[in-house]
Order: C-alpha cells, then sequence, then structure tokens
C-alpha cells in the first residue's frame, strides 16, 4: 500500500485487472468521463478504483487492484457515528 | 473474515481525519483490537456511485457488500437502505459457499440454505429431477 494519500477516492473506470489493456484504447473513449465508467454487475469484474484511507493509525492509499489473488469485502455505510 | 481469507475493505462518505476519530473515541471502545482494516474516505460518491449506492439526496452511501473473489469477480453483493442491519452471519455462510464452489472449480453448488458441512449438488444429467433425494439433507 503506497504511503502517500490520494486526494479523493476515485474509480479508474475500468474494471479489476483490465489496466493493461488501457493503453489500447483511443483517446477520446477514456476522456468519455463517467458515462464510461464500469458499474458494478453480480458475476463481473469489480469496478477498480483508489481511494484514500485510514488503517491502524494511518493515512493510506488503498487500491482494489493491490487486492487481485484476495477475497475482498467490500462494504459501505451511511456514516461513522450513526447508529444501526 | 481474516480467518476465512477474506480481505475487508469499508468505505464511507466521510474524511479519513472522522473515520480517525470514530475509531479513537468510539469503535475502539466497543470491539477489543479496533478497526483492523483499512476505512476508506468516499467524499464525493464516487466509489458509491460505480457499486449503485450512492444517495445523491442525501450524500451518503447506503448500505452495501459486495464479495469480490480473487478474480476480481464479484460474486455476491446485499444492497439495503439504512434503517436495517446487516446480518454478518449470512455473509460468512455465502464466504463459505463461494469459496467450496471456487475450489471444486464449479464442479458442486450449494443450494438453498446450504450451510458449511451439508451436502451439495453436483450439476449435470444424473441429477435432473433427482435433486430430491439428495436435498434438503435434514
Amino acid at each position: 500500500m503506497p504511503d502517500e494519500p490520494v486526494g479523493c477516492a476515485k474509480p479508474t473506470g475500468k474494471v479489476l485487472g483490465a489496466a493493461a489493456e488501457k493503453d489500447d484504447l483511443p483517446e477520446s473513449k477514456q476522456e468519455a468521463g463517467e458515462k464510461s465508467m464500469v458499474m458494478v454487475k453480480v458475476g463481473g469484474k469489480a469496478p477498480d478504483f483508489e481511494a484514500p484511507a485510514y488503517h491502524k493509525g494511518t493515512f493510506a492509499n488503498v487500491k482494489l487492484s493491490d487486492y487481485l489473488g484476495k477475497w475482498v469485502l467490500l462494504c459501505f455505510y451511511p456514516g461513522d457515528f450513526t447508529f444501526v | 473474515m481474516q480467518k476465512l481469507g477474506v480481505e475487508v475493505l469499508s468505505a464511507s462518505t466521510d474524511s479519513t481525519f472522522v473515520h480517525k476519530i470514530w475509531v479513537e473515541e468510539e469503535l475502539s471502545k466497543m470491539t477489543k483490537n479496533g478497526i483492523p482494516w483499512p476505512m476508506i474516505s468516499d467524499g464525493a460518491g464516487n466509489l458509491g456511485k460505480v457499486y449503485g449506492v450512492y444517495d445523491e439526496g442525501n450524500g451518503v452511501n447506503i448500505r452495501g457488500r459486495f464479495l469480490i473473489d480473487p478474480d476480481g469477480v464479484v460474486q455476491a453483493m446485499e444492497v439495503m437502505t439504512p434503517p436495517v442491519g446487516r446480518k454478518i452471519e449470512e455473509t460468512i455462510r455465502q464466504v463459505h459457499a463461494f469459496q467450496h464452489v471456487r475450489k471444486t472449480k464449479g464442479a458442486e453448488a450449494c443450494p438453498a440454505g446450504w450451510e458449511p458441512g451439508d451436502t451439495t449438488l453436483k450439476p449435470g444429467p444424473d441429477l435432473v429431477g433427482k435433486v430430491w433425494k439428495v436435498w434438503p439433507p435434514r
């Protein structure tokens, strides 16, 4: 995990493990922005992302692609200090 | 989850600063060793949007849980509105089931209500119309 946190969480727009193909895409397609973002789908590759995180006392940068080869449980929740 | 060989990542729209204080002020008093996994800050809901859990009206990510296998494939997901919490036992059951299916390279399937140790099904011509003979085991 690289030490320097990124500015804000951002999806790469690609699915996990697709990074190698990135250079093959035409420029225009890469710049199409959110519309070309890969959405999650059961049975499909997970949308890759890079995000800042708090991990055991330090601020770190998390890349989902670093977890390839492992089982991952990704959990979203509404907010810290909420009740449920 | 660590015992099952599953890496956990959590994410909310709170900043990493808020995550830090939440762990220090509250969570460390509710759990023995604090929070061992990375707590992601998704301030603009960018991740929530591609995972279909971002609530634009309230600016938060609703509860969503995604089980991703070692190939990066999403094997299971559960998305819920805020007032009802999750049950971790069901997630653990699903982890066992998906890991079993993967171990058998898809030759075995875990039917409805399957728990670790239960009979699995071996889909194929011989099983058609005969599921009643092997399932349910109880």
